[in-house]
C-alpha cells in the first residue's frame, strides 16, 4: 500500500554563544578544564549568592537574532524554569519564557543541487538561557556515586526554535548548514559539537493523505544527534518508523503522549526515551533577582548596521559579480569569510572569476584539506595566484603546465615569473613552432596519412614526440598547428 | 554608665579619643553575652577569641595612627542568613547547620572595611519565615522584657540583643516586617531600607523582591551610623539601586520643618489593640507638638496586603529554596533503603527536604508551589503581582500629600511564647502594618513609643518615600529627642 504524506519538522538549536565568561557569573567558559574548577558562588547556586546578566552574551544574542530577520521587542525578561536535577544547582534554570528576546524571524535555505526549492524557514523565538552542569551516574544500577561538573552551568546558550516549516530531512540539513553558516560568519559561536557548543533536538511527524482526509502522526521530539549528519539519518529514519508504526496501529497525534525518542548512531535506530508520564510543570515565574533589559529601536539599528555580509547575500554577491555558479558561490562562501576574501582578491586580480573560483576550489582548498590547514596559514598570496591565473590567460604559460608551476610556487615561495624561470618555461614564438611541426610531420608520414584519412585522432601521437624536443610547446599549439599544415598539403 | 548601656556613635568617639579601646568594648559585650545570653537565646555562635583579635588588631592599628574604618572597633550582631566567609550560616534551619559558605555577604564586607566586628550571628525563624523566632530550629529567643514572651521575628536574635544591651548594632532583614516587628516587640530602632538600597548578595533569600537587610539599634542615631555602612550600590546585585548614599549620619540630627504626616485610617481599624493604638496616638500627639500637620490618609489596596503577600513571598521563597534538595548544599538523609516505585534519586530529595525542613517552611514552600503551578499562576500570582502594582501606587499618591506615613507596626505587643503557635493565620495578620511596605518597596522605620500596662514596648512606624531614608531617619531622630522611650532598658 503506498500512501501519499507530507513529512512535518521543526529544529530545536541550543547555541553555545562565544563569551569569555558565563551568563551570569564571571566565570570562564573554557571547555575541557578539570570538573568544578570554573564555578563559583553564583553558577554553584550557593545560598545568597546573586546572577548578575552577561551583558556581551546578550549582545550576541541580539546580533543572531538580527541576523536571523528576528523581531526584537523592547522589553524582554528573565523566568525561572523550575526542576529538579543533581545537573541544576539552584533548583531553576534561569531561562526566557513568555517574552523572549527575539522571535518571528526567519532563514532562507536553497540547494545548489536544486533537489528543493529555495524557502524561508520560519523562526519562532530564539531565547538566551543558562546551560546545566553535566552529571555522570549510575541510578539503575543503585550505586552512591553520582558525579556532578558544574563547570559548563551557566554557560549562555542561545536557543533557537524553528517553525515546524521543513519538509524533509535534507532540508532540515540544510537548515543546520545554513545556521550554522550564519552564526560562524556573525562571529557569535564556534557551533562546535563535539564540544557541545552546538546541540540539536528535532521534532518530527507525519501529515498523510488518507481516504478519510489528511491524518497525523502523534509528534516525536528526537534527541541525542552528534552530528548533523546523524540528524539527517535520524529523520529519515523516524519517517520510515512513524509509516510503518502507522500502517500497524493507526495511532493519530493526540492519541498518546508525545514521545521522545534518542538516536543511537551505532545502531541507526531511534529508541523510545523514558516517556513523561504527565506534561511537566516548569513552574515559570519571572527572576526577581534580575531586572528586566530594554532594548531601543536605535540599538536594533546599530547591531543591524554592523553586521557583516551575511552568507546569503554573499553567495548572490559572487554569482553576480563573479559570473560563477551557485554551485561553486556556494563551496567558496561555506569555506568561510577568509577564503571568500582570498577568492575574490584572486578573481579581481586575474579578472576572471570563473578561472580564479577553479582554482581555488581544485588547488587551493585540495591543497589546504590535505595540509590540515586554514586559508591564513596558506603559502601563497592571493596576488601570486592572480599572477598565475593571468599568466594562463595571456598563454604565457600553457596550462599543462600550470600545475607544475603552482607546485613549486607554493614550495618555494616565488613568483609566476621566477617559478616559470626555475622551471624552464618559456614560450614557444611562431617561427620555433612552425620548425617543430614541419620536423614532426615530415618524419611521420603515417600520421599525416592517416589525418588525411579522416582519422584526427592519429595527430595525438606527434605530441609526445613534440614535448620531448621542447617541453615548453602547448600541446594545443603543436596539435592546432600541424592539422593546419595537414589541411594545406592536400 | 557602663559600656554596653551607651549609644554606638558614643562608644566610637570614646574610642576616637582613647578614652575606651576596642578590646574594652568588645569585653563588654561579650561578658553581657555571657551573662545573659543563656537565658535571652539572641545569639547562635559567638566566637569570643576571634572578636578580641579583631578588636586588638583595630585597636593597634589606632594606637599606630592608621586610617580607621566608620565603625572601626564596634561589635556588630548579624542575623544568621547573611553570608559570612568559613562561619557557618544556618538560617536557623537543620537544612544549613553544617553550611558554611565560601565567600562574605556584601554588607559583611562592608562591615569589614569599616573595621566593624562582627560579634556574632543571631537566631531568628527558620529561613526568615515567621514573626516570633518560634520558627527557629536551632533554638527560641525570648523577649527581653519578659522572657515568657516572643521577640517577634524573624529577625528575633537581632532585636533581643540589642534590647538586653549584649550588642550596639545589629543587622536584620525585612521581607514582610521581619526588622521593624521585632524591634517593636523589643523595644528598640530598626529601619526597614527602600528596596535595593542595600545590596542582598549574601543574605540567603527568602522572597527576593521584597528582602531588604537593614539596621536595628538602640536608636534612631545609631541606627543611621549602621545604615551608613552598609547602604550602596553592588555590582553583583542587579537590583541594587545606583542611587547615591547621602551623609545620613551628618544630617540624622537636623530637625526637618513642617512636617506632614499621613495617618493610614486602615492602620487604626478593628484588630488593633487599643493599648497600642493608644501609644501610637501619643506620639503622632508628640509629632503634632514638635510642628507636624497631620491628614488622614487612604491605601484602599492595603486590605490586600496580606493576601498578595502570602502568595508572592511563598512563591518566590519555592524558587529560593529549591536548592536544598540534599545534593549541593546543606543536609543529605542517611538513610539510603530504596522505596518501591520511586527512583533513589527522588528518594533521596523527598527525605532530606522532609527531614529538614520545619513546618512553616514547608507550608510556605507548598503555598508557593501551587500558586505557581499550571492553571492557578495566572489566578495568583499573576493577580498578585497587579494588586501589588495597585498597593505601590496607593503609596505613590499618598506620598505626593504627605512626607511619611505614621502608625503602628503590629496590632499587638509581644504575645507569650507558643501562643500562636497552631494559629497560622493569625500570625500572618500581625504582619498587616508591615508587609505593603515590601510590597510598595519604599522604607520603613520602627522606633520606641510607649510600653503597655504589662511593661511590653510598643512600637511606632514611619514610612517613607522610596530611598528618603536621610529625611526618614531625621523624623525619627525628632521624635526621640522629644521622648526617652528608646533609652528604656529591661532588666535582664
Ligand atoms: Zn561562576
Amino acid at each position: 500500500m503506498s500512501i501519499e504524506f507530507e513529512t512535518i519538522i521543526g529544529l530545536e538549536v541550543h547555541v553555545q554563544l562565544a563569551t569569555e565568561s558565563k551568563l551570569f557569573c564571571r566565570c570562564s567558559t573554557k571547555f575541557g578544564s578539570p570538573p568544578n574548577t570554573q564555578t563559583c558562588p553564583v553558577c554553584t547556586g550557593s545560598p545568597g549568592a546573586l546572577p548578575v546578566m552577561n551583558r556581551h552574551a546578550f549582545d550576541l544574542s541580539l546580533k543572531t537574532a538580527v541576523a536571523l530577520n528576528c523581531e526584537i521587542p523592547k522589553f524582554t525578561k528573565w523566568d525561572r524554569k523550575q526542576y529538579y536535577y543533581p545537573d541544576l544547582p539552584k533548583g531553576y534554570q534561569i531561562s526566557q519564557f513568555d517574552l523572549p528576546m527575539s522571535q518571528h524571524g526567519y532563514l532562507e535555505i536553497s540547494d545548489s543541487k536544486d533537489r528543493f526549492e529555495t524557502k524561508k524557514v520560519g523562526i519562532t523565538r530564539a531565547h538566551l538561557e543558562e546551560d546545566a552542569g553535566k552529571s555522570m551516574h549510575d541510578e539503575a544500577a543503585g550505586k552512591a556515586d553520582s558525579r556532578i561538573d558544574l563547570n559548563r552551568t551557566g554557560t549562555p546558550l542561545l536557543e533557537i526554535v524553528s517553525e515546524p516549516d521543513m519538509r524533509s530531512p535534507l532540508e532540515a540539513r540544510a537548515y543546520l548548514d545554513e545556521l550554522k553558516l550564519l552564526l560562524t560568519y556573525i562571529n557569535v559561536s564556534d557551533c562546535n559539537m563535539q564540544e557541545g557548543s552546538l546541540r540539536v533536538d528535532a521534532n518530527v511527524n507525519l501529515h498523510l493523505q488518507t481516504d478519510d482526509g489528511k491524518v497525523a502522526t502523534p509528534i516525536v521530539e528526537v534527541k541525542n544527534m552528534n552530528s548533523f549528519r546523524a540528524v539527517e539519518r535520524a529523520l529519515a529514519y523516524e519517517v520510515d518508523r512513524q509509516l510503518a508504526h502507522w500502517k500497524k496501529t493507526g495511532e493519530k497525534i493526540g492519541d498518546v503522549p508525545k514521545q521522545t525518542r534518542g538516536w543511537d548512531d551505532s545502531a541507526e535506530v531511534t529508541k523510545a526515551q523514558r516517556s513523561k508520564e504527565e506534561s511537566s510543570d516548569y513552574r515559570y515565574f519571572p527572576d526577581p533577582d534580575l531586572v528586566p533589559i530594554t532594548t531601543t529601536d536605535e540599538q536594533v539599528a546599530k547591531v543591524r548596521d554592523s553586521l557583516c555580509e551575511l552568507p546569503a547575500a554573499l553567495r548572490s554577491r559572487l554569482v553576480k559579480e563573479q559570473s560563477i555558479t551557485p554551485y561553486d558561490a556556494g563551496v567558496i562562501v561555506n569555506q568561510g569569510r577568509a577564503v571568500v576574501d582570498y577568492f575574490l582578491e584572486v578573481a579581481e586580480g586575474c579578472g576572471d572569476g570563473k578561472q580564479a573560483s577553479n582554482w581555488v576550489q581544485r588547488d587551493v582548498l585540495k591543497n589546504l584539506k590535505e595540509n590540515e590547514q586554514t586559508i591564513d596559514q596558506f603559502g601563497m598570496s592571493a596576488t601570486s595566484l592572480a599572477a598565475l591565473v593571468k599568466s594562463v590567460k595571456a598563454g604565457d604559460l600553457d596550462n599543462s603546465r600550470a600545475g607544475e608551476v603552482f607546485e613549486y610556487m607554493l614550495a618555494n615561495g616565488k613568483d609566476v615569473v621566477a617559478s616559470m624561470a626555475a622551471l624552464g618555461i618559456e614560450k614557444v614564438d611562431d617561427s620555433a613552432l612552425d620548425d617543430l611541426c614541419r620536423e614532426l610531420l615530415a618524419a611521420n608520414p603515417k600520421v599525416v596519412a592517416d589525418v588525411q584519412g579522416g582519422n584526427q585522432k592519429a595527430i595525438g601521437a606527434l605530441i609526445g614526440q613534440a614535448k620531448k624536443k621542447n617541453p615548453n610547446v602547448s600541446p594545443n599549439d603543436i596539435r592546432g598547428k600541424c592539422l593546419a599544415m595537414i589541411a594545406e598539403m592536400s | 554608665m557602663s559600656l554596653v548601656h551607651k549609644s554606638a556613635t558614643a562608644l566610637l568617639s570614646e574610642m576616637q579619643s582613647g578614652s575606651v579601646s576596642s578590646t574594652e568594648v568588645c569585653t563588654a559585650f561579650l561578658d553581657q553575652i555571657d551573662a545573659h545570653d543563656e537565658k535571652i537565646g539572641a545569639f547562635l555562635r559567638v566566637d569570643r577569641e576571634s572578636v578580641l583579635a579583631k578588636a586588638a588588631d583595630v585597636d593597634s592599628r589606632r594606637s599606630a595612627g592608621g586610617a580607621l574604618g566608620l565603625l572601626a572597633g564596634l561589635p556588630v550582631a548579624v542575623k544568621d542568613l547573611l553570608c559570612t566567609k568559613g562561619q557557618p550560616t544556618t538560617c536557623a534551619s537543620k537544612m544549613l547547620e553544617e553550611f558554611v559558605p565560601t565567600y562574605d555577604a556584601t554588607v559583611i564586607e562592608k562591615l569589614d572595611s569599616a573595621d566593624a566586628i562582627v560579634i556574632g550571628k543571631t537566631n531568628m525563624d527558620e529561613f526568615a519565615m515567621g514573626g516570633s523566632t518560634e520558627n527557629s530550629a536551632l533554638g527560641q529567643t525570648k523577649n527581653p522584657w519578659d522572657t515568657s514572651r516572643v521577640p517577634g521575628g524573624s529577625s528575633g536574635g537581632a532585636a533581643a540583643c540589642v534590647a538586653a544591651k549584649m550588642a550596639p548594632l545589629s543587622l536584620g532583614s525585612d521581607t514582610g516586617g521581619s526588622i521593624r516587628q521585632p524591634a517593636s516587640f523589643c523595644g528598640v530602632t530598626g529601619l526597614k531600607p527602600t528596596y535595593g538600597r542595600v545590596s542582598r548578595y549574601g543574605l540567603v533569600a527568602f522572597a527576593s523582591s521584597l528582602d531588604q537587610i537593614g539596621p536595628l539599634a538602640s536608636s534612631v542615631e545609631d541606627t543611621a551610623l549602621l545604615l551608613q555602612a552598609i547602604a550602596g550600590s553592588d555590582e553583583r546585585d542587579a537590583t541594587c539601586a545606583p542611587n547615591e548614599v547621602p551623609e545620613y549620619t551628618a544630617t540624622v540630627a537636623k530637625p526637618l520643618e513642617g512636617l506632614k504626616l499621613g495617618i493610614v485610617k486602615e492602620h487604626f481599624a478593628e484588630g488593633l489593640d487599643s493599648e497600642v493604638g493608644d501609644c501610637v496616638t501619643a506620639a503622632i500627639d508628640v509629632y503634632k507638638a514638635l510642628g507636624a500637620s497631620v491628614v488622614d490618609i487612604e491605601l484602599p489596596h492595603s486590605k490586600y496586603g496580606i493576601a498578595t503577600y502570602y502568595i508572592i513571598a511563598p512563591s518566590e521563597a519555592s524558587g529560593n529554596l529549591a536548592r536544598y534538595d540534599g545534593a549541593h548544599y546543606g543536609y543529605r538523609t542517611s538513610d539510603t533503603s530504596p522505596v518501591e516505585g520511586e527512583g533513589p534519586l527522588v528518594t533521596m530529595y523527598r527525605r532530606s527536604r522532609s527531614e529538614a525542613l520545619g513546618p512553616e517552611v514547608k507550608r510556605r514552600i507548598m503555598l508557593g508551589t501551587y500558586a505557581l503551578s499550571a492553571g492557578y499562576y495566572d489566578a495568583y500570582y499573576v493577580k498578585a503581582l497587579k494588586v501589588r502594582r495597585l498597593i505601590r501606587q496607593d503609596y505613590d499618591a499618598a506620598f505626593e500629600k504627605v512626607d511619611f506615613l505614621v502608625g503602628p507596626v503590629s496590632p499587638t505587643a509581644a504575645f507569650g511564647i507558643g501562643e500562636l503557635s497552631d494559629d497560622p493565620l493569625s500570625m500572618y495578620l500581625g504582619d498587616l502594618y508591615t508587609v505593603t511596605t515590601n510590597l510598595a518597596g519604599v522604607a520603613g522605620l520602627s522606633v520606641p513609643c510607649g510600653f503597655t500596662k504589662s511593661g511590653l514596648p510598643v512600637g511606632l512606624q514611619l514610612q517613607a518615600r522610596p530611598f528618603d531614608e536621610e529625611r526618614l531617619l531625621r523624623a525619627g531622630h525628632m521624635y526621640q529627642s522629644a521622648t526617652d522611650w528608646h533609652t528604656k532598658t529591661p532588666t535582664v
